[in-house]
Protein backbone atom coordinates (compact mmCIF):
# COMPACT_ATOMS: atom_id res chain seq x y z
CA UNK A 1 0.00 0.00 0.00
CA UNK A 2 1.46 3.36 -0.96
CA UNK A 3 0.03 6.39 -0.06
CA UNK A 4 0.49 10.11 -0.85
CA UNK A 5 -0.15 12.79 1.16
CA UNK A 6 -0.61 16.53 0.09
CA UNK A 7 0.71 18.89 2.03
CA UNK A 8 0.57 22.75 1.41
CA UNK A 9 2.12 25.74 3.34
CA UNK A 10 -0.66 28.36 5.17
CA UNK A 11 -0.16 31.53 7.10
CA UNK A 12 -0.62 30.86 10.69
CA UNK A 13 -4.09 30.79 11.62
CA UNK A 14 -3.64 34.24 13.65
CA UNK A 15 -1.88 36.03 11.20
CA UNK A 16 -2.52 39.41 10.39
CA UNK A 17 -4.25 39.08 6.85
CA UNK A 18 -2.85 42.31 4.64
CA UNK A 19 -1.90 42.82 0.94
CA UNK A 20 0.88 44.93 -0.58
CA UNK A 21 1.83 45.76 -4.22
CA UNK A 22 -1.12 47.48 -5.03
CA UNK A 23 -3.19 44.53 -3.13
CA UNK A 24 -2.04 42.08 -5.83
CA UNK A 25 0.06 40.10 -3.05
CA UNK A 26 -0.36 38.90 0.25
CA UNK A 27 1.89 40.70 3.02
CA UNK A 28 3.99 37.85 4.27
CA UNK A 29 6.55 39.79 6.49
CA UNK A 30 6.22 38.46 9.94
CA UNK A 31 3.67 35.91 8.72
CA UNK A 32 4.57 32.88 10.36
CA UNK A 33 4.37 29.50 8.31
CA UNK A 34 2.32 26.40 9.69
CA UNK A 35 1.29 23.36 7.29
CA UNK A 36 -2.63 23.25 6.18
CA UNK A 37 -4.68 22.41 9.31
CA UNK A 38 -6.44 20.09 7.07
CA UNK A 39 -3.48 18.75 5.56
CA UNK A 40 -2.07 17.98 8.85
CA UNK A 41 -3.97 17.32 11.40
CA UNK A 42 -6.71 15.03 9.31
CA UNK A 43 -5.10 14.09 5.96
CA UNK A 44 -1.49 13.45 7.62
CA UNK A 45 -2.49 12.09 10.80
CA UNK A 46 -4.75 9.65 9.65
CA UNK A 47 -2.01 8.20 6.79
CA UNK A 48 0.38 7.96 9.64
CA UNK A 49 -1.91 6.03 12.27
CA UNK A 50 -2.02 3.29 8.49
CA UNK A 51 1.42 3.19 8.61
CA UNK A 52 1.45 2.75 11.96
CA UNK A 53 -1.06 -0.07 12.10
CA UNK A 54 0.50 -1.80 8.86
CA UNK A 55 4.72 -1.15 8.31
CA UNK A 56 4.40 -2.50 4.97
CA UNK A 57 2.73 0.95 4.01
CA UNK A 58 4.73 3.00 2.17
CA UNK A 59 3.96 6.77 3.03
CA UNK A 60 5.40 9.74 0.96
CA UNK A 61 4.58 13.64 1.48
CA UNK A 62 4.05 15.87 -1.77
CA UNK A 63 4.02 19.31 -1.98
CA UNK A 64 4.06 22.07 -4.76
CA UNK A 65 6.20 24.86 -4.15
CA UNK A 66 9.81 26.74 -3.55
CA UNK A 67 12.25 26.21 -1.57
CA UNK A 68 10.52 28.66 1.34
CA UNK A 69 8.39 25.85 1.94
CA UNK A 70 11.13 23.62 3.06
CA UNK A 71 10.70 23.87 6.49
CA UNK A 72 6.66 23.44 6.66
CA UNK A 73 7.66 19.98 4.73
CA UNK A 74 10.00 19.15 7.37
CA UNK A 75 7.59 19.83 9.94
CA UNK A 76 5.02 17.27 8.09
CA UNK A 77 7.85 14.68 8.08
CA UNK A 78 8.82 15.03 11.83
CA UNK A 79 5.28 14.17 12.18
CA UNK A 80 6.07 10.66 10.09
CA UNK A 81 6.45 9.34 6.68
CA UNK A 82 8.95 7.86 4.62
CA UNK A 83 9.74 10.57 2.58
CA UNK A 84 8.67 13.79 0.60
CA UNK A 85 8.71 14.98 -2.98
CA UNK A 86 8.66 18.60 -3.86
CA UNK A 87 7.89 19.95 -6.88
CA UNK A 88 10.02 23.11 -7.55
CA UNK A 89 7.34 25.42 -8.87
CA UNK A 90 5.22 28.39 -7.41
CA UNK A 91 2.09 28.61 -9.13
CA UNK A 92 -1.00 29.39 -7.46
CA UNK A 93 -3.54 27.37 -9.78
CA UNK A 94 -5.27 25.12 -8.59
CA UNK A 95 -5.19 23.16 -11.78
CA UNK A 96 -1.58 23.71 -12.19
CA UNK A 97 -1.08 22.11 -8.77
CA UNK A 98 -3.31 18.89 -9.53
CA UNK A 99 -1.31 18.68 -12.67
CA UNK A 100 1.65 18.67 -11.26
CA UNK A 101 0.77 16.15 -8.35
CA UNK A 102 -1.43 13.54 -10.86
CA UNK A 103 2.31 13.61 -12.38
CA UNK A 104 3.63 12.76 -9.21
CA UNK A 105 1.17 10.28 -7.69
CA UNK A 106 1.09 8.44 -11.58
CA UNK A 107 5.09 8.02 -11.53
CA UNK A 108 4.95 6.65 -7.97
CA UNK A 109 2.12 4.06 -8.06
CA UNK A 110 0.29 5.49 -4.96
CA UNK A 111 -2.72 3.83 -4.25
CA UNK A 112 -4.29 6.13 -1.98
CA UNK A 113 -3.91 10.11 -2.51
CA UNK A 114 -5.13 12.37 0.59
CA UNK A 115 -5.65 16.19 0.31
CA UNK A 116 -6.81 18.17 3.22
CA UNK A 117 -10.56 19.76 2.54
CA UNK A 118 -9.25 22.65 1.60
CA UNK A 119 -6.47 25.25 2.16
CA UNK A 120 -7.04 27.92 4.70
CA UNK A 121 -5.79 30.59 2.55
CA UNK A 122 -6.93 30.14 -0.86
CA UNK A 123 -10.10 27.92 0.25
CA UNK A 124 -9.82 26.19 -3.03
CA UNK A 125 -11.33 22.68 -2.24
CA UNK A 126 -10.72 21.45 -5.70
CA UNK A 127 -6.81 20.46 -6.10
CA UNK A 128 -8.45 16.86 -4.54
CA UNK A 129 -11.20 16.77 -7.27
CA UNK A 130 -8.72 17.78 -10.09
CA UNK A 131 -6.16 14.99 -9.06
CA UNK A 132 -8.87 12.28 -9.35
CA UNK A 133 -9.87 13.60 -12.57
CA UNK A 134 -6.69 13.68 -13.91
CA UNK A 135 -5.69 10.28 -12.92
CA UNK A 136 -9.24 8.66 -13.53
CA UNK A 137 -9.65 8.08 -9.59
CA UNK A 138 -12.45 7.73 -7.89
CA UNK A 139 -12.50 10.81 -5.32
CA UNK A 140 -14.56 10.73 -1.88
CA UNK A 141 -14.95 14.80 -0.82
CA UNK A 142 -15.11 15.82 2.71
CA UNK A 143 -14.21 12.49 4.62
CA UNK A 144 -14.63 12.68 8.51
CA UNK A 145 -13.64 8.77 8.70
CA UNK A 146 -11.09 6.36 6.84
CA UNK A 147 -10.71 2.73 7.30
CA UNK A 148 -8.91 0.54 5.29
CA UNK A 149 -8.75 -3.49 5.07
CA UNK A 150 -6.49 -4.88 2.12
CA UNK A 151 -7.64 -2.74 -0.46
CA UNK A 152 -11.48 -2.20 0.20
CA UNK A 153 -11.46 1.44 1.91
CA UNK A 154 -14.77 2.01 3.90
CA UNK A 155 -15.55 5.96 4.17
CA UNK A 156 -18.02 8.04 5.72
CA UNK A 157 -18.13 11.30 3.91
CA UNK A 158 -20.25 14.47 4.33
CA UNK A 159 -22.89 14.94 2.68
CA UNK A 160 -25.54 18.13 2.41
CA UNK A 161 -27.46 17.71 5.79
CA UNK A 162 -26.15 14.25 6.97
CA UNK A 163 -23.10 11.84 6.37
CA UNK A 164 -22.45 8.65 4.37
CA UNK A 165 -20.84 5.95 4.65
CA UNK A 166 -19.14 4.19 1.34
CA UNK A 167 -16.81 1.92 0.10
CA UNK A 168 -14.29 2.14 -2.65
CA UNK A 169 -11.31 -0.16 -3.95
CA UNK A 170 -8.29 1.59 -4.24
CA UNK A 171 -6.74 3.29 -5.84
CA UNK A 172 -8.99 6.29 -4.83
CA UNK A 173 -8.38 9.84 -3.98
CA UNK A 174 -9.95 10.90 -0.56
CA UNK A 175 -10.46 14.50 0.89
CA UNK A 176 -9.77 14.86 4.62
CA UNK A 177 -11.51 16.58 6.98
CA UNK A 178 -12.28 17.00 11.05
CA UNK A 179 -13.17 13.50 12.23
CA UNK A 180 -10.36 11.73 10.44
CA UNK A 181 -8.22 11.41 13.00
CA UNK A 182 -6.74 13.98 16.28
CA UNK A 183 -4.03 16.61 15.93
CA UNK A 184 -0.52 15.51 17.22
CA UNK A 185 2.46 16.78 18.24
CA UNK A 186 5.73 16.42 16.85
CA UNK A 187 8.05 14.84 19.74
CA UNK A 188 11.91 14.98 19.46
CA UNK A 189 12.64 11.80 17.98
CA UNK A 190 10.71 12.52 15.58
CA UNK A 191 11.76 15.76 14.64
CA UNK A 192 15.35 14.03 14.54
CA UNK A 193 14.73 11.74 12.38
CA UNK A 194 13.01 14.12 9.61
CA UNK A 195 16.70 15.64 9.44
CA UNK A 196 17.70 12.70 7.60
CA UNK A 197 14.53 12.08 5.76
CA UNK A 198 14.92 12.04 1.68
CA UNK A 199 13.51 15.31 -0.10
CA UNK A 200 13.35 15.39 -3.31
CA UNK A 201 13.11 18.02 -5.53
CA UNK A 202 11.64 17.28 -8.61
CA UNK A 203 11.09 19.81 -11.69
CA UNK A 204 7.71 20.83 -12.84
CA UNK A 205 6.04 19.15 -16.10
CA UNK A 206 4.91 21.27 -18.37
CA UNK A 207 1.09 22.06 -17.34
CA UNK A 208 -1.67 25.03 -17.99
CA UNK A 209 -3.09 27.53 -15.49
CA UNK A 210 -6.56 28.11 -16.01
CA UNK A 211 -7.22 31.17 -13.66
CA UNK A 212 -5.14 34.14 -12.25
CA UNK A 213 -5.36 36.24 -9.46
CA UNK A 214 -6.14 39.93 -10.13
CA UNK A 215 -6.13 41.25 -6.74
CA UNK A 216 -7.17 41.24 -3.16
CA UNK A 217 -9.80 43.38 -1.08
CA UNK A 218 -10.49 43.63 2.41
CA UNK A 219 -14.11 43.53 3.39
CA UNK A 220 -15.21 46.60 4.60
CA UNK A 221 -14.95 47.16 8.41
CA UNK A 222 -17.77 46.58 10.87
CA UNK A 223 -19.50 49.93 11.97
CA UNK A 224 -18.76 48.90 15.40
CA UNK A 225 -21.24 47.15 17.96
CA UNK A 226 -24.35 48.42 19.47
CA UNK A 227 -24.67 47.57 23.22
CA UNK A 228 -27.75 46.95 25.22
CA UNK A 229 -27.79 46.57 28.74
CA UNK A 230 -28.17 43.59 30.00
CA UNK A 231 -31.51 44.28 32.15
CA UNK A 232 -33.06 45.26 28.91
CA UNK A 233 -32.97 43.07 26.39
CA UNK A 234 -36.26 43.26 25.25
CA UNK A 235 -34.69 46.43 23.17
CA UNK A 236 -32.31 43.47 21.72
CA UNK A 237 -35.26 41.51 20.81
CA UNK A 238 -36.39 44.87 18.80
CA UNK A 239 -33.69 45.65 17.17
CA UNK A 240 -33.18 42.29 15.80
CA UNK A 241 -36.89 42.78 14.22
CA UNK A 242 -37.38 46.56 13.62
CA UNK A 243 -33.73 47.57 12.63
CA UNK A 244 -31.82 44.57 10.85
CA UNK A 245 -35.14 42.77 9.81
CA UNK A 246 -34.02 39.57 10.62
CA UNK A 247 -36.32 37.85 12.93
CA UNK B 1 -24.86 29.68 -26.08
CA UNK B 2 -25.82 28.98 -22.29
CA UNK B 3 -25.53 29.32 -18.44
CA UNK B 4 -25.76 25.59 -16.92
CA UNK B 5 -26.75 25.75 -13.89
CA UNK B 6 -26.58 22.31 -11.65
CA UNK B 7 -29.72 22.32 -9.27
CA UNK B 8 -29.04 20.24 -6.09
CA UNK B 9 -31.71 18.07 -4.78
CA UNK B 10 -31.97 16.01 -1.52
CA UNK B 11 -34.29 12.79 -1.87
CA UNK B 12 -36.01 14.11 -4.42
CA UNK B 13 -36.05 17.98 -3.03
CA UNK B 14 -34.83 21.24 -4.17
CA UNK B 15 -32.42 22.95 -1.76
CA UNK B 16 -32.36 26.55 -1.21
CA UNK B 17 -28.68 27.02 -2.07
CA UNK B 18 -29.68 25.91 -5.64
CA UNK B 19 -32.49 28.58 -5.62
CA UNK B 20 -29.51 31.28 -5.30
CA UNK B 21 -27.72 29.40 -7.71
CA UNK B 22 -30.54 29.71 -10.03
CA UNK B 23 -31.14 33.08 -9.73
CA UNK B 24 -27.37 34.09 -9.82
CA UNK B 25 -26.87 32.08 -13.08
CA UNK B 26 -29.91 33.26 -14.68
CA UNK B 27 -29.22 36.49 -13.98
CA UNK B 28 -25.81 36.39 -15.48
CA UNK B 29 -27.31 34.78 -18.39
CA UNK B 30 -29.16 38.01 -18.73
CA UNK B 31 -26.01 40.13 -19.04
CA UNK B 32 -24.22 38.04 -21.41
CA UNK B 33 -27.42 37.65 -23.88
CA UNK B 34 -27.30 33.84 -23.03
CA UNK B 35 -30.18 31.34 -22.02
CA UNK B 36 -30.49 30.20 -18.62
CA UNK B 37 -30.52 26.42 -18.22
CA UNK B 38 -30.59 23.78 -15.38
CA UNK B 39 -29.13 20.41 -15.12
CA UNK B 40 -31.23 17.81 -12.12
CA UNK B 41 -29.62 14.40 -11.65
CA UNK B 42 -31.72 11.48 -10.08
CA UNK B 43 -34.99 10.57 -8.80
CA UNK B 44 -37.35 13.68 -7.90
CA UNK B 45 -40.40 15.14 -5.88
CA UNK B 46 -40.69 18.85 -6.62
CA UNK B 47 -42.41 20.98 -8.87
CA UNK B 48 -39.37 21.45 -12.10
CA UNK B 49 -41.72 23.84 -14.24
CA UNK B 50 -42.09 26.33 -11.27
CA UNK B 51 -38.64 26.87 -11.14
CA UNK B 52 -38.80 29.26 -14.10
CA UNK B 53 -39.61 31.56 -11.81
CA UNK B 54 -36.03 32.27 -10.93
CA UNK B 55 -35.48 32.67 -14.74
CA UNK B 56 -34.32 29.51 -15.83
CA UNK B 57 -35.75 28.53 -19.20
CA UNK B 58 -34.90 24.68 -19.67
CA UNK B 59 -33.92 22.02 -17.28
CA UNK B 60 -32.67 18.84 -18.45
CA UNK B 61 -33.33 16.24 -16.02
CA UNK B 62 -31.32 13.16 -16.20
CA UNK B 63 -33.93 10.79 -13.94
CA UNK B 64 -31.98 7.47 -13.44
CA UNK B 65 -32.12 6.38 -9.89
CA UNK B 66 -28.73 5.69 -10.25
CA UNK B 67 -27.92 9.48 -9.83
CA UNK B 68 -29.41 9.73 -6.69
CA UNK B 69 -26.16 9.92 -4.96
CA UNK B 70 -23.67 12.34 -6.05
CA UNK B 71 -20.47 10.65 -7.14
CA UNK B 72 -17.63 12.40 -8.51
CA UNK B 73 -16.73 10.52 -11.53
CA UNK B 74 -20.60 9.86 -12.72
CA UNK B 75 -21.71 12.84 -12.51
CA UNK B 76 -18.67 14.64 -13.74
CA UNK B 77 -19.81 12.34 -17.40
CA UNK B 78 -23.11 13.41 -17.11
CA UNK B 79 -22.62 17.14 -16.09
CA UNK B 80 -19.60 17.26 -19.62
CA UNK B 81 -22.52 15.30 -21.88
CA UNK B 82 -25.12 18.28 -21.01
CA UNK B 83 -22.28 21.01 -21.21
CA UNK B 84 -21.66 19.37 -24.80
CA UNK B 85 -25.13 18.87 -25.62
CA UNK B 86 -26.33 22.40 -24.57
CA UNK B 87 -23.05 24.55 -25.59
CA UNK B 88 -23.20 26.20 -22.26
CA UNK B 89 -20.17 28.07 -21.89
CA UNK B 90 -20.74 28.97 -17.83
CA UNK B 91 -21.54 26.57 -15.71
CA UNK B 92 -23.42 27.03 -12.10
CA UNK B 93 -22.82 25.49 -8.62
CA UNK B 94 -23.65 26.01 -5.01
CA UNK B 95 -20.31 25.88 -2.82
CA UNK B 96 -21.81 23.25 -0.80
CA UNK B 97 -20.61 19.33 -0.44
CA UNK B 98 -22.13 18.72 -3.67
CA UNK B 99 -20.23 21.38 -5.48
CA UNK B 100 -17.17 21.01 -3.75
CA UNK B 101 -17.39 17.61 -4.46
CA UNK B 102 -18.30 17.64 -8.36
CA UNK B 103 -17.59 21.06 -9.78
CA UNK B 104 -13.41 20.38 -9.35
CA UNK B 105 -13.35 16.90 -11.48
CA UNK B 106 -15.71 18.74 -13.74
CA UNK B 107 -13.20 21.40 -14.17
CA UNK B 108 -10.25 19.26 -14.52
CA UNK B 109 -12.48 17.16 -16.96
CA UNK B 110 -13.32 20.10 -19.43
CA UNK B 111 -10.15 21.64 -19.01
CA UNK B 112 -12.36 24.89 -17.97
CA UNK B 113 -11.15 27.48 -15.43
CA UNK B 114 -13.02 26.57 -12.32
CA UNK B 115 -13.76 29.94 -9.08
CA UNK B 116 -14.69 28.45 -6.03
CA UNK B 117 -16.67 30.46 -3.41
CA UNK B 118 -18.07 33.18 -5.42
CA UNK B 119 -19.45 36.08 -3.70
CA UNK B 120 -21.10 38.61 -6.37
CA UNK B 121 -21.69 38.42 -10.26
CA UNK B 122 -18.86 38.41 -12.16
CA UNK B 123 -16.80 41.96 -13.69
CA UNK B 124 -16.96 41.93 -17.31
CA UNK B 125 -15.09 45.14 -18.46
CA UNK B 126 -11.79 43.24 -18.33
CA UNK B 127 -12.15 39.78 -19.00
CA UNK B 128 -14.21 37.38 -16.76
CA UNK B 129 -13.21 38.49 -13.34
CA UNK B 130 -14.99 37.00 -10.28
CA UNK B 131 -15.11 37.54 -6.67
CA UNK B 132 -14.52 35.13 -4.19
CA UNK B 133 -13.86 34.62 -0.32
CA UNK B 134 -10.15 33.82 0.80
CA UNK B 135 -8.14 33.95 3.80
CA UNK B 136 -11.60 31.69 5.54
CA UNK B 137 -13.71 34.89 4.93
CA UNK B 138 -11.41 37.74 5.74
CA UNK B 139 -10.75 39.00 2.08
CA UNK B 140 -11.72 38.58 -1.13
CA UNK B 141 -9.57 37.36 -4.40
CA UNK B 142 -10.88 39.00 -7.89
CA UNK B 143 -10.18 35.76 -9.85
CA UNK B 144 -9.55 35.93 -14.05
CA UNK B 145 -11.00 32.83 -15.43
CA UNK B 146 -9.02 32.68 -18.61
CA UNK B 147 -10.61 29.31 -20.56
CA UNK B 148 -13.43 29.33 -22.97
CA UNK B 149 -15.87 27.57 -20.68
CA UNK B 150 -16.04 28.58 -16.94
CA UNK B 151 -17.34 26.84 -13.58
CA UNK B 152 -18.43 29.18 -10.51
CA UNK B 153 -19.60 27.81 -7.06
CA UNK B 154 -21.41 30.26 -5.41
CA UNK B 155 -21.10 30.96 -1.56
CA UNK B 156 -24.05 30.76 0.59
CA UNK B 157 -26.24 33.51 1.18
CA UNK B 158 -24.25 35.55 -1.28
CA UNK B 159 -26.90 36.27 -3.90
CA UNK B 160 -30.61 37.16 -3.16
CA UNK B 161 -32.84 34.24 -3.95
CA UNK B 162 -35.62 35.97 -5.59
CA UNK B 163 -38.63 35.36 -7.78
CA UNK B 164 -37.18 36.95 -11.41
CA UNK B 165 -41.07 36.25 -12.96
CA UNK B 166 -43.88 34.15 -13.65
CA UNK B 167 -42.51 31.64 -16.92
CA UNK B 168 -42.56 28.25 -16.08
CA UNK B 169 -39.26 26.52 -17.05
CA UNK B 170 -39.37 23.59 -19.86
CA UNK B 171 -38.38 19.89 -18.83
CA UNK B 172 -36.20 18.25 -20.95
CA UNK B 173 -35.73 14.59 -20.77
CA UNK B 174 -31.73 14.17 -20.69
CA UNK B 175 -30.43 10.64 -22.29
CA UNK B 176 -26.88 10.29 -20.71
CA UNK B 177 -24.84 7.79 -20.52
CA UNK B 178 -24.15 6.70 -17.29
CA UNK B 179 -21.37 4.43 -16.16
CA UNK B 180 -20.95 2.40 -13.17
CA UNK B 181 -20.07 4.06 -10.00
CA UNK B 182 -16.96 2.65 -8.24
CA UNK B 183 -18.22 4.00 -4.96
CA UNK B 184 -20.73 1.69 -3.39
CA UNK B 185 -22.91 4.07 -0.93
CA UNK B 186 -23.51 1.42 2.78
CA UNK B 187 -25.65 4.08 4.45
CA UNK B 188 -27.05 7.56 4.45
CA UNK B 189 -27.67 9.37 7.46
CA UNK B 190 -29.45 12.65 6.98
CA UNK B 191 -30.44 14.97 9.83
CA UNK B 192 -34.13 14.63 10.14
CA UNK B 193 -36.48 17.27 11.58
CA UNK B 194 -33.67 19.78 12.51
CA UNK B 195 -33.00 22.54 10.45
CA UNK B 196 -29.39 22.09 8.39
CA UNK B 197 -27.01 24.53 9.57
CA UNK B 198 -24.97 25.16 6.12
CA UNK B 199 -27.99 26.25 5.31
CA UNK B 200 -29.75 27.80 8.12
CA UNK B 201 -31.15 31.44 7.87
CA UNK B 202 -30.38 31.85 11.70
CA UNK B 203 -27.51 30.25 13.67
CA UNK B 204 -28.11 30.29 17.47
CA UNK B 205 -24.19 29.12 18.55
CA UNK B 206 -22.64 28.24 22.37
CA UNK B 207 -19.30 28.17 23.88
CA UNK B 208 -17.25 27.06 26.61
CA UNK B 209 -18.81 29.66 28.45
CA UNK B 210 -22.01 27.46 28.65
CA UNK B 211 -19.80 25.58 31.45
CA UNK B 212 -21.69 21.99 30.13
CA UNK B 213 -23.55 20.26 27.82
CA UNK B 214 -26.64 19.97 30.03
CA UNK B 215 -26.87 23.97 29.47
CA UNK B 216 -27.84 23.34 25.95
CA UNK B 217 -31.57 23.73 26.74
CA UNK B 218 -31.65 28.00 26.19
CA UNK B 219 -29.77 27.47 23.11
CA UNK B 220 -32.30 24.87 21.81
CA UNK B 221 -35.50 26.88 22.81
CA UNK B 222 -34.37 29.82 21.33
CA UNK B 223 -33.26 28.25 18.05
CA UNK B 224 -36.36 26.23 18.03
CA UNK B 225 -38.29 29.55 18.39
CA UNK B 226 -35.98 31.10 15.73
CA UNK B 227 -36.64 28.59 13.65
CA UNK B 228 -32.63 28.45 13.90
CA UNK B 229 -29.89 25.75 13.66
CA UNK B 230 -27.75 25.05 16.78
CA UNK B 231 -24.06 25.65 16.40
CA UNK B 232 -20.69 25.76 18.83
CA UNK B 233 -16.93 26.37 19.37
CA UNK B 234 -14.60 23.79 18.21
CA UNK B 235 -13.84 23.35 22.51
CA UNK B 236 -17.21 22.22 22.92
CA UNK B 237 -17.31 19.46 19.89
CA UNK B 238 -14.12 18.51 21.36
CA UNK B 239 -15.63 18.00 25.09
CA UNK B 240 -18.02 15.90 23.25
CA UNK B 241 -20.88 18.36 24.54
CA UNK B 242 -21.96 18.84 21.74
CA UNK B 243 -21.94 16.67 17.75
CA UNK B 244 -18.92 17.40 15.85
CA UNK B 245 -20.81 18.97 12.93
CA UNK B 246 -21.84 21.69 14.60
CA UNK B 247 -18.56 22.95 15.01
CA UNK B 248 -17.85 26.39 13.25
CA UNK B 249 -14.90 27.96 12.27
CA UNK B 250 -11.46 27.83 10.73
CA UNK B 251 -11.19 23.74 11.19
CA UNK B 252 -15.04 23.56 10.83
CA UNK B 253 -18.07 24.14 8.76
CA UNK B 254 -18.13 27.80 7.56
CA UNK B 255 -21.79 29.78 7.39
CA UNK B 256 -22.91 32.77 5.93
CA UNK B 257 -26.55 33.41 8.01
CA UNK B 258 -28.41 36.05 7.94
CA UNK B 259 -28.22 36.40 11.86
CA UNK B 260 -25.54 34.53 14.15
CA UNK B 261 -25.94 34.59 17.89
CA UNK B 262 -22.70 33.70 20.10
CA UNK B 263 -23.43 32.77 23.66
CA UNK B 264 -20.60 32.52 25.56
CA UNK B 265 -17.62 32.19 23.31
CA UNK B 266 -14.76 34.81 23.06
CA UNK B 267 -14.72 34.94 19.23
CA UNK B 268 -11.11 33.35 18.95
CA UNK B 269 -10.10 34.51 15.55
CA UNK B 270 -10.44 30.95 14.36
CA UNK B 271 -13.75 31.17 15.36
CA UNK B 272 -14.73 34.16 13.31
CA UNK B 273 -12.97 32.52 10.19
CA UNK B 274 -15.96 30.38 10.26
CA UNK B 275 -19.28 33.41 10.88
CA UNK B 276 -17.58 36.83 9.99
CA UNK B 277 -19.73 36.44 6.50
CA UNK B 278 -23.05 36.74 8.94
CA UNK B 279 -24.92 39.58 7.62
CA UNK B 280 -26.29 40.40 11.42
CA UNK B 281 -23.92 39.01 14.33
CA UNK B 282 -24.93 39.08 17.98
CA UNK B 283 -22.70 38.41 20.95
CA UNK B 284 -23.38 37.44 24.38
CA UNK B 285 -20.41 37.08 26.75
CA UNK B 286 -19.93 38.60 30.05
CA UNK B 287 -16.53 40.05 29.64
CA UNK B 288 -16.73 43.17 28.07
CA UNK B 289 -13.05 42.70 26.39
CA UNK B 290 -14.14 39.67 24.42
CA UNK B 291 -13.17 39.84 21.23
CA UNK B 292 -15.97 38.68 19.31
CA UNK B 293 -17.75 42.31 20.46
CA UNK B 294 -15.26 43.78 17.69
CA UNK B 295 -17.06 41.73 14.99
CA UNK B 296 -20.14 42.47 16.09
CA UNK B 297 -23.10 44.09 15.71
CA UNK B 298 -25.12 43.67 18.37
CA UNK B 299 -24.01 43.19 21.94
CA UNK B 300 -25.03 42.59 25.68
CA UNK B 301 -22.28 42.45 27.97
CA UNK B 302 -23.84 39.99 30.82
CA UNK B 303 -24.03 36.66 32.35
CA UNK B 304 -25.92 34.10 29.54
CA UNK B 305 -27.74 32.38 32.67
CA UNK B 306 -29.28 35.87 33.27
CA UNK B 307 -29.46 37.53 30.01
CA UNK B 308 -30.71 34.31 28.00
CA UNK B 309 -33.98 33.49 29.28
CA UNK B 310 -35.00 36.84 29.53
CA UNK B 311 -34.31 36.55 25.46
CA UNK B 312 -36.54 33.91 25.02
CA UNK B 313 -39.43 35.43 26.96
CA UNK B 314 -38.97 38.74 24.56
CA UNK B 315 -38.71 36.81 21.60
CA UNK B 316 -41.93 34.53 22.88
CA UNK B 317 -44.00 37.78 23.06
CA UNK B 318 -42.55 39.12 19.56
CA UNK B 319 -43.83 35.45 18.00
CA UNK B 320 -47.32 35.45 19.76
C1 LIG C 1 -5.30 26.02 14.13
C2 LIG C 1 -6.49 26.26 15.01
C3 LIG C 1 -7.75 26.10 14.49
C4 LIG C 1 -8.89 26.34 15.28
N1 LIG C 1 -10.12 26.20 14.72
C5 LIG C 1 -11.22 26.56 15.45
C6 LIG C 1 -12.53 26.50 14.88
O1 LIG C 1 -12.72 26.07 13.73
N2 LIG C 1 -13.59 26.90 15.62
C7 LIG C 1 -13.45 27.36 16.91
O2 LIG C 1 -14.46 27.72 17.53
N3 LIG C 1 -12.22 27.39 17.47
C8 LIG C 1 -11.12 27.00 16.78
N4 LIG C 1 -9.89 27.05 17.38
C9 LIG C 1 -9.83 27.35 18.82
C10 LIG C 1 -9.90 28.85 19.12
O3 LIG C 1 -8.60 29.39 19.06
C11 LIG C 1 -10.47 29.09 20.53
O4 LIG C 1 -9.69 28.39 21.47
C12 LIG C 1 -11.93 28.65 20.67
O5 LIG C 1 -12.72 29.20 19.64
C13 LIG C 1 -12.48 29.11 22.02
O6 LIG C 1 -13.78 28.60 22.22
P1 LIG C 1 -14.79 29.34 23.21
O7 LIG C 1 -14.93 30.74 22.78
O8 LIG C 1 -16.02 28.49 23.25
O9 LIG C 1 -14.09 29.20 24.63
P2 LIG C 1 -13.29 30.27 25.50
O10 LIG C 1 -12.20 30.89 24.74
O11 LIG C 1 -12.98 29.57 26.76
O12 LIG C 1 -14.34 31.41 25.76
C14 LIG C 1 -15.47 31.30 26.58
C15 LIG C 1 -16.13 32.66 26.62
O13 LIG C 1 -17.32 32.56 27.38
C16 LIG C 1 -17.44 33.71 28.20
N5 LIG C 1 -18.26 33.33 29.35
C17 LIG C 1 -17.91 32.55 30.41
N6 LIG C 1 -18.97 32.40 31.23
C18 LIG C 1 -19.99 33.10 30.71
C19 LIG C 1 -21.34 33.36 31.12
N7 LIG C 1 -21.83 32.82 32.23
N8 LIG C 1 -22.10 34.14 30.34
C20 LIG C 1 -21.61 34.68 29.19
N9 LIG C 1 -20.35 34.48 28.76
C21 LIG C 1 -19.55 33.70 29.51
C22 LIG C 1 -16.03 34.08 28.56
O14 LIG C 1 -15.95 35.47 28.87
C23 LIG C 1 -15.28 33.74 27.26
O15 LIG C 1 -15.22 34.85 26.39
C24 LIG C 1 -8.74 26.76 16.62
C25 LIG C 1 -7.45 26.91 17.15
C26 LIG C 1 -6.34 26.67 16.37
C27 LIG C 1 -4.97 26.87 16.96
N1 LIG D 1 0.70 23.60 -3.52
C1 LIG D 1 0.21 22.44 -3.04
N2 LIG D 1 1.03 21.37 -2.86
C2 LIG D 1 0.54 20.19 -2.39
N3 LIG D 1 -0.74 20.01 -2.06
C3 LIG D 1 -1.60 21.03 -2.22
C4 LIG D 1 -1.18 22.30 -2.71
N4 LIG D 1 -2.24 23.11 -2.74
C5 LIG D 1 -3.30 22.39 -2.29
N5 LIG D 1 -2.91 21.13 -1.98
C6 LIG D 1 -3.74 20.05 -1.42
O1 LIG D 1 -5.08 20.21 -1.88
C7 LIG D 1 -5.96 20.48 -0.77
C8 LIG D 1 -7.04 21.44 -1.21
O2 LIG D 1 -6.47 22.66 -1.59
P1 LIG D 1 -7.31 23.83 -2.26
O3 LIG D 1 -7.97 23.25 -3.46
O4 LIG D 1 -6.32 24.90 -2.61
O5 LIG D 1 -8.28 24.29 -1.21
C9 LIG D 1 -5.05 20.98 0.34
O6 LIG D 1 -5.62 20.73 1.60
C10 LIG D 1 -3.79 20.15 0.10
O7 LIG D 1 -3.91 18.84 0.63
Amino acid sequence: MKILVCISKSPDTTSKIAFTDNNTQFATAGVQWIINPYDEWYALVRAIELKEKDSAVVLHLVTVAGADTEPVIRKALALGGDEAIRVNADSQDSFYIASQIAEIARQGGYDLVFTGKETIDYNGSSVGGMVAELLSFPYVALATHFELNGTTATITREIEGGEEVCEVSTPVVVSCQKGMAEARIPNMRGIMAARTKPLKVMEPVAADSLTSIVNFELPPAKAGVKLIPADNPGELVRLLHEEAKVI
Amino acid sequence: MSVLIFIDQSEGYIKKASVEALCYGSTLAKQLGMHAEGIVLGSLQDDLPALGQYGVEKIHHVSDPALDHPDAQVFTNVIAQAVQATGAKIIVFSNNADGKTIAPPLSAHLKAALVTGAVALPELANGFVVKKSVFSGKAFANIALNTEIKIITLNANSFPATVLGDATAEIIPFKATIDATKVKIISTNKVKGEVVLSEAEVVVSGGRGLKGPENWGMIEELAKLLGAATACSRPVADAHWRPHHEHVGQTGLAIAPNLYIAIGISGAIQHLAGVNRSKTIVVINKDPEAPFFKAADYGIVGDAFEVLPKIIEEVKKLKA
